[in-house]
């Protein structure tokens, strides 16, 4: 399969413009085409007809914009090898239907920022690997009583706005996205100059108040990260950065869940969902124990045990990341909610596009999109196939031959 | 001219389907041999379209070796507006079935000089051998393919200023904004159907009553523009009870009384048996 020839994928069930429709998808050169223009205008027939697909559904690629690691490999804590690292865990992640993903770092030293940072670069995935889109950057520079699983002795206020995280991580080219906490000396300033250079800001990891989020979302900020987890519950006479999802700012913001069924009961997943229904965004939060069985391993600087797949700093009960990957995520959130499968799917595809601000090329299968997209079976769900920029990347054993 | 009456649209679409399966199947068409059809968008058609999909992929029906001409297109629409003909025609036929697509012949009413795009589709017409069989639909008012009433009942394929009428019947397509109807549209002629060697019309509803007995009752009239085809050698009217309300007891009974001739039409049409037609 050459890259130029127009490829059909045959009577499928597509998921586009938020409906799941009976359809083929034809790809050429790595984006979805317009088959209508191709038949009228170039008066030309598919070069190969894919019939191997019949009554899947084809949903956009998976984002991740959280993921600390998996499969042994932690993005914050090897600073060896930190490219065969990143390679690893992208390529482990085709299997679970993720097409692009954020490399998260949590809260470290300012060597490891040094040491790893530069080495994690943007690059355009395939058969090798997801697309990585950047790094996100959570921490240090969050709210030291909502520190979570975050170690505290490199926590820090960004008292110089933009110069302070500058000094912590050096060069920002390699980043996407920077969880802060709007209440911290510096921080809106240090808002305003991260998404005056294109980075998106998630507000987590925080104590605000609803007003102080608010200013946070004025000066830049249009994410919040894992949504209830490590930040003031909803209190009625300050609903604290939850109430973001129902405030007055005109600005969709948007916010990340991590539906691996344990760290947000499905009730909760409910009241954000109704309340802002087109902001949320599945992640999957997962770190090295992702796709490994129990066990001792760690987030960074600290140490995690995992019992039963649940994961929790060593020694306490606190929860830290998840060991499930988003196509997991995806299935689990669609049973807890009892949501349709489609909104379900946007979630971990569109939604995040749009909080990335790249849906124009990714998180949808519309014509001119990138051909990202995953083959799924429509009753269990389980990822049948994935395909990066029109390439098949990933295609599992009970479909044997797909031409 | 026959008319053939039947129970309900279902069973016309049905019997409009078998007839052109029939006609194509009858015609053996093969390399340097190619059937030309010529084709309505619009409700009516739609079931026909279906089991015309149907067909094909149960590998009775080819279209490798068809070649189709469309009726009319919008002016100024973009192509892939959900309210054009080439959309129509994408979507709810020619994807389905396995045409060449440099066969499926569009009028293009985007074409920078629409007064040539119209010369152009008369020649690929006759360069194509003219139509074997034109299938058409009918407005309430008379009208085969968008001439109106008062259109010459000799005119060939041209632009055409639609009649308010239309642009009122048509903007509940356009989210009722009567504005974003277009205004002009290019239509074959009613000569360029008149030149088909056989002609089958589709008509289905109370609401065409009046126009179907215009069309077969009085004399041929340009306001009634399908009526023309009393004039054509080879013409079939399909059509369904409820658009006989009109009628004349005397024109249903005789039409009837036909009926068993009328099936015979489609009887050659392999397999498919199960159906059972009135």
């Amino acid at each position: 399969m050459k890259g130029n020839s127009l490829i059909r994928i045959h009577e499928c069930f597509i998921l586009r413009n938020g409906k799941i429709i009976k359809e083929d998808l034809w790809i050429r050169n790595g984006v979805i085409v317009n088959p209508e223009q191709v038949f009228y205008l170039e008066q030309v027939e598919a070069d190969i007809t894919i019939k191997a697909f019949e009554n899947l559904i084809i949903a956009p690629g998976f984002i991740d914009i959280q993921i600390n690691g998996g499969w042994g490999i932690d993005f914050s804590y090897d600073s060896e090898n930190v490219e065969e690292g990143v390679k690893t865990v992208a390529q482990k992640l085709l299997a679970h239907g993720v097409t692009s993903f954020c490399p998260t770092m949590v809260t470290s030293d300012k060597d490891k920022y040094a040491k790893i940072l530069p080495k994690i670069k943007k690059s355009q995935g395939g058969r090798d690997g997801a697309t990585v889109l950047g790094v996100h950057l959570e921490g240090p520079f969050i709210c030291p009583a909502k520190k979570g699983a975050h170690a505290d002795q490199y926590i820090r206020n960004p008292d110089k706005g933009l110069e302070s995280l500058e000094e912590v991580y050096g060069s920002l080219d390699n980043v996407n996205i920077v969880t802060i906490a709007p209440e911290l000396p510096g921080a809106l300033d240090a808002i305003k100059g991260l998404t005056s250079k294109g980075i998106k800001v998630a507000l987590g990891h925080s104590s605000a108040s609803l007003a102080q989020g608010e200013e946070g979302v004025k000066s830049g900020a249009n994410l919040i990260t894992h949504l209830f987890n490590a930040m003031l519950p909803f209190h009625h006479r300050d609903p604290g950065l939850v109430g973001l999802l129902a405030s007055a700012t005109d600005k969709q913001v948007y916010y990340g869940i991590i539906s691996d069924g344990i760290h947000t009961h499905p009730a909760a997943l409910r009241i954000a969902c109704r309340t802002n229904k087109e902001g949320l965004v599945l992640v999957s939060d997962a770190f090295a124990a992702q796709g490994l069985a129990d066990g001792s391993y760690r987030i960074g600087p600290m140490a995690v045990s995992v019992e039963n797949g649940r994961a929790y700093v060593a020694g306490t009960k606190t929860l830290c990341g998840s060991t499930t990957a988003l196509d997991e995520c995806v299935r689990t959130f669609k049973e807890s909610i009892g949501c349709t499968l489609e909104y379900a799917l946007e979630a971990a595809s569109l939604h995040p596009a749009k909080a990335l601000g790249i849906d124009h090329k990714k998180g949808n299968l519309n014509f001119g999109c990138d051909a990202d997209f995953v083959v799924l079976n429509p009753t269990t769900l389980k990822v049948m196939s994935t395909w990066i920029a029109g390439e098949m990347v990933f295609i599992d054993e009970d479909i044997s031959n797909i031409e | 001219m026959r008319l053939i009456i039947l129970e309900d649209a279902d069973v016309v679409a049905d019997w409009a389907a078998r007839f052109v399966l029939q006609r194509i199947t009858q015609f053996a068409p093969g390399p340097g041999r190619r059937f030309v059809l010529g084709l309505p968008t619009g409700g009516t058609p739609l079931g026909m379209y279906r089991r015309l999909i149907q067909f094909h992929k149960e590998g009775r029906l080819s279209f490798q070796y068809v070649t189709t001409f469309n009726m009319d297109e919008y002016v100024g629409l973009p192509r892939d507006h959900p309210e054009s003909y080439h959309y129509y025609m994408w979507n709810e036929f020619f994807k389905h079935i396995d045409i060449d697509p440099a066969q499926a012949h569009v009028l293009d009413g985007n074409a920078p000089d629409l007064v040539l795009e119209c010369t152009r589709f008369e020649r690929l017409i006759a360069q194509a051998g003219g139509v074997r069989l034109f299938v058409g639909g009918i407005g309430p008012d008379g009208h085969i393919a968008f001439n109106e009433p008062g259109s010459s009942l000799v005119s060939r394929t041209r632009v055409k200023t639609l009649a308010y009428d239309t642009l009122e019947a048509n903007k509940r397509f356009f989210g009722n904004d009567i504005s974003k109807v277009p205004r002009q549209a290019l239509t074959v002629g009613v000569g360029t159907v008149m030149d088909a060697r056989e002609v089958m019309i589709l008509i289905t509803g109370a609401h065409k009553a009046l126009a179907l007995a215009k069309a077969v009752e009085e004399g041929v009239n340009h306001m009634w523009t399908v009526s023309a085809f009393q004039q054509h050698a080879q013409t079939l009217f399909v059509c369904d009870e409820d658009a006989t309300q009109e009628l004349r007891v005397k024109t249903v009974k005789y039409f009837k009384a036909l009926s068993d001739e009328h099936q015979k039409m489609i009887e050659g049409a392999p397999a498919g048996e199960a159906l059972v037609l009135h």
